[in-house]
């Protein structure tokens, strides 16, 4: 019998011949991601220590990752203060891959990473936050952890007692039809799997539509695994992987990529034919409450977002472009805009994309995580509902419980932004 | 589940014997109980666990009413569906109800909730099947629960067998730092 990559990555990070799924393993962390949360794990991290006579030392600074993005730039005292003590401790044991409040280098921790290079495929990465598994887009075995779990990590260098996890194969074939993309796709196996129906699994993403699929579209993918409870989402490593490393992230240095047995064991094959895939809306409060746009168009929002770890990366501002592209957003709706990273925003800023959207009546925000959460701009009032490319709907996420929020693409995003109402994007102008 | 051993057979007990401790459901939510639900992104800036409790549960007001009186008695138990804690890490969803030291019985956790449940050593107690509402009481003894209340018994699933060695140790600051001092450190493998 074979093996899953996620069986092989656990496998080598453990000093172990084979493992498989239900085994318990303790994997060495290639790289341990943190963002303003960081404040957390340190507070974690010198408890550890408390008491033990031993130095408060994380095990390998050029390990630990740490990007400012939730609150950027701080919104309150209380956020400068904790980023102020996270930037002391990154000072205090030279951590390098840490990325600050920043118009160059800074953005979206999901978008950072991978454009930095810091993931490679057949790492185990973890992070203190849930949409880590964005990162099996590269190839890693990629997991959300809490604070505790972090400071464990940076004190042990590795992840404590792990259970593997099955896999849930996912074979995609079938071609995109014009306005249908990643964000259809995910979002419909969403609603197939169930919120919880990958739940302590991996999801593993194969077939031809997904050897054909750029890595923007695979981070679509596997950010959006953990909606379907998966604690991480994979495309293991292949020539699109290498292509991406190479020409997009600056990797130089020699790429091992970890694959699956062709009689590895899954708990689960679901096959899904994207041809004839329409663009789909997951519906307030749960993200697989998926219907067609068609069952829920003509629904008005007074707020459109188009950004975030999901879908703020060049290819989805280019789709948003072209619609709003000399037209105006309806009278009664505003329209956000946050790319994913600052080296994205450079990127749609040269290509003309931000003056499009500029021209529409957009909004133009920097690079961060804030109104998908809630928790920095772009909340919603009482009664709203707002049409959103993020990642989540859950009652009170754009930070009133008293308002709605519908994902979808970035397609069906900007097509309701000139209409006011939800619409579906074949069928605007 | 990972690796559950379930615990035999549904029971049909009448009633707790009397020495078995009780408490009641304060709160009684349905399925994918999300971390937005329990700790609100707004309040995310707020890090220490002695300072989260405040801030549980902030938009559900009659619990909200009951925190800010502090009467939700030790114990108390939170009822949920199945996948509660879905969403997010933000370790203060777990860190609140630690500080509050409630309960919580649910069908099902969602992954990184119930870790982080675990590694803080936040009760919590699947018990698929479990239905309450509030202000039912609450039986538990060592393999099963109860709902008192409504004469119903269900059977636990025990907490994922790998996590067994934190569970021990009280949580997981307390196993790291047993690690650390045997000297454990991956780099000695």
């Amino acid at each position: 019998m074979g093996a899953t990559a996620v069986e092989k990555i656990l496998a080598r990070a453990s000093g172990k011949k084979s493992v498989k799924a239900g085994d318990v393993v303790e994997p060495r962390v290639d790289l341990a991601m943190s963002h303003e949360n960081a404040a957390l794990v340190i507070n974690q991290f010198k408890e550890i220590y408390d008491g033990t006579g031993l130095p408060a030392r994380p095990w390998d600074p050029s390990r630990i990752a740490i990007i400012f993005d939730h609150r950027v730039p701080a919104e309150s005292a209380k956020t400068a203060t904790n980023q102020k003590r996270v930037r002391t401790f990154v000072a205090e044991h030279g951590i390098t891959k840490f990325h600050d409040v920043r118009g160059d280098v800074g953005g979206i921790c999901h978008q950072v990473l991978p454009e930095s290079g810091y993931v490679r495929p057949g790492m185990v990465v973890v992070g203190t936050d849930s949409h880590t598994t964005s990162h099996g887009a590269l190839g890693a075995f990629a997991f959300g952890i809490g604070a505790t779990e972090m400071a464990s990590a940076w004190a042990l260098g590795a992840a404590l007692n792990i259970e593997v996890p099955a896999t849930i194969k996912v074979v995609v074939s079938g071609r995109f039809a014009k306005h249908v993309g990643p964000k259809d796709l995910i979002l419909h196996l969403i609603g197939i799997l169930t919120a919880q129906g990958a739940n302590f699994r991996v999801l593993e993403f194969a077939g031809e539509t997904i050897a054909s699929l750029s890595t923007s579209g695979r981070l679509v993918l596997c950010n959006m695994a953990v909606e379907a409870g998966a604690t991480a989402g994979i495309v293991p490593g292949d020539a699109e992987t290498v292509r991406y490393l190479r020409e997009e992230a600056g990797v130089t240095d020699p790429i091992d990529l970890v694959t699956s047995d062709a009689d590895a064991a899954y708990v689960r094959t679901v096959k899904v034919d994207v041809t004839k895939l329409e663009p789909v809306v997951a519906c307030p409060h749960t993200v697989d409450n998926v219907k067609p746009v068609s069952a829920v168009a003509g629904k008005p929002v007074q707020q459109v977002v188009i950004g975030s770890c999901t879908n703020g990366r060049l290819d989805d501002l280019a789709v948003a472009a072209d619609i709003v592209r000399g037209h105006k957003i309806a009278a009664g709706t505003r329209m956000l805009v946050f790319p994913a990273s600052a080296r994205i925003y450079a990127e749609a800023l040269k290509l003309g994309y931000l003056s499009d959207f500029m021209a529409a009546g957009a909004v133009v925000m920097n690079p961060g995580c804030g109104p998908c959460l809630g928790i920095h701009q772009g909340a919603l009032g009482d009664g709203e509902t707002a049409i959103s490319t993020t990642n989540r709907n859950f009652k009170g996420r754009m930070g009133n419980p008293g308002a709605e929020v519908y994902l979808s693409s970035p397609a069906v995003a900007a097509a309701s932004a000139l209409t006011g109402v939800i619409t579906d994007p074949r069928k605007e102008r | 589940m990972p690796r559950a051993k379930k615990t035999g057979s549904p029971r049909s007990r009448k009633a707790a014997p009397p020495s078995v401790p009780t408490s009641r459901v304060i709160l009684s939510l349905g399925d994918d109980v999300s971390t937005d639900l329990i700790y609100p992104g707004r309040y995310m800036a707020t890090v220490l666990p002695s300072e989260t409790p405040a801030f549980a549960f902030a938009d559900v007001p009659e619990f909200q009413a009951a925190v800010k009186a502090k009467s939700i008695p030790k114990g108390a138990v939170i009822a949920g569906g199945d996948n509660f804690g879905c969403g997010s890490s933000r370790e203060q969803a777990a860190s609140c109800l630690k500080g509050l030291d409630v309960v919580i019985v649910a069908k099902s956790f969602a992954r990184i909730f119930l870790q982080n449940a675990i590694n803080l050593g936040l009760n919590v107690v699947t018990a698929p099947g479990f239905a309450a509402d509030e202000g039912d009481e609450i039986a538990f003894d060592g393999g099963g629960i109860e709902n008192v209340t409504k004469r119903t018994a269900f059977d636990v699933v025990p907490l994922p067998f790998a996590r067994q060695a934190i569970i021990d140790a009280g949580g997981l600051i307390a196993y790291t730092r047993t690690r650390l001092i045997a000297g454990k450190t991956a780099s000695d493998r």
